[in-house]
């Protein structure tokens, strides 16, 4: 099937097969940041933006992305500078493979909350799995970034 | 994993319906947050994102979920909101993750009749009827206990009740499959309870239900609900630590809505 899908604001189109998963055909155009951390669609380390909304990358057909705008990190580079100054100033990463999902979905959950408090930015990004740390910097990390940016 | 010879795009419920009967293994795309995980082999996925069913409808007596709108869509109206309180948020906000149920659709859940599925804990306890193509308009009740078809889920219809209800589950970390399940509504004149994850598919409790309406314990009404249902065990619990759980979030349920 053709599709025309727009990644970080560039245009692809393609002929892809039925199965082929958005997460694949990112990594094909060479944006790495998208990684399978668990392949169960439990650990949230594919997440990228379809349409502005964060996403399983690794359970959404390419297909169902034609016609559409994806984000992926590479898509935010500035925003998640900042962000990340934040995690390294509170030691939150340790070896940082998670970070890129985490990071996607907390600047989604800071365009969709407003004021989110610690339950609610708990709740939004239970779907993030970390397996080094025990998110305390993390928390620390968005609550301050936040803050600052508000 | 699960192969996909021919992508469908439907242009409408008839197109979807025709092209889903006319091959044995044909399938509907909800979410497909599941289906993808399983082995099998689909010569033609059907999709129908393009039919206007992720719509959350207020009508005079009802509300109308069609079967293409999201969990997280469900959790964050305000139509709901409006009749059922908090009650969508309290059940969906366990499942899995924010990005996942912005993909997980509700026709999917309650199509699929997962024996883990919190959406359907809550809908029984409501009073919910599922339009499908072939087959009609039915209860969620009668829906659930009919063997599986081939079938297109158009939407849920929901009846506007002066209702309470209260959501009880029990999971090994959060975001996991729950261990349990339990929902408990109330309106004038009568209680639902509705317990699952057992790990079968969710059930009301009869029994139970007979037992509060008939005014007796709280306690007497948990064993009553423990009595009828049937419990299992999987992976994640055995039969004694099911029927443990049930008595103790049916009670809290009750101890919460009385």
């Amino acid at each position: 099937m053709k599709i025309r899908v727009w990644i970080n604001e560039k245009l692809y189109e393609d002929e892809v097969a039925a199965d082929l998963m958005l997460i694949d055909y990112i990594r094909s155009k060479g944006y790495y940041s998208v990684k399978r951390g668990c392949e169960t669609t439990n650990c949230g380390l594919c997440t990228v933006w379809l349409e502005g909304v964060p996403v399983l990358s690794c359970a959404v057909l390419a297909v169902r992305a034609h016609g559409k705008k994806v984000t992926t990190l590479e898509g935010l580079e500035e925003e998640a500078r900042v962000f990340g100054d934040f995690l390294a100033k509170e030691g939150a990463e340790q070896c940082g493979f998670c970070s890129p999902g985490f990071i996607m979905n907390v600047l989604a959950m800071k365009r969709e909350l407003k004021n989110p408090g610690e339950q609610d930015i708990k709740a939004y990004l239970a779907g993030n799995l970390c397996r080094c740390t025990g998110y305390m910097g993390q928390l620390r990390a968005i609550q301050a970034y936040l803050q600052e940016e508000a | 994993m699960i192969t996909i010879k021919e992508y469908f795009v439907a242009n409408s419920l008839e197109e979807a319906y025709n092209k889903l009967v006319s091959g044995k293994n044909n399938s509907i795309l909800g979410g497909m947050m599941w289906l993808r995980m399983q082995n099998k082999r689909v010569p033609v996925a059907i999709d129908l994102s393009q039919l206007g069913l992720n719509q959350i409808e207020e009508k005079e007596d009802v509300i109308e979920i069609g079967a293409m709108t999201s969990l997280r869509q469900m959790e964050e109206s305000k139509v709901l909101e409006a009749y059922f309180g908090p009650l969508f948020k309290e059940a969906f906000s366990h499942i899995v993750g924010t990005q996942f149920r912005n993909t997980a659709t509700i026709g999917g859940s309650v199509f699929s009749r997962f024996g883990f599925s919190d959406p359907l804990t809550v809908l029984l306890a409501l009073d919910v009827k599922v339009e499908l193509y072939g087959a009609g308009i039915m209860s969620l009740e009668k829906f659930m206990k009919l063997p599986p078809k081939k079938d297109l889920l158009v939407k849920l219809i929901l009846r506007k009740q002066n209702l309470k209800a209260v959501y009880k589950c029990q999971r090994q970390t959060a975001t996991d499959f729950p261990n349990l399940t339990v929902c408990i509504s109330k309106t004038d004149h009568h209680y639902k309870i509705v317990v699952g994850a057992r790990p079968s598919k969710a059930k009301l409790a009869y029994s139970g239900m007979k037992k509060l309406q008939d005014g007796c314990e709280i306690d007497e009404v948990a064993e009553a609900v423990v009595r009828e249902l049937n419990f299992g065990t999987n992976i994640r619990a055995s039969k004694d630590y099911r029927m443990h759980l049930a008595k103790v979030l049916v009670r809290r349920g009750l101890e919460e809505l009385i």
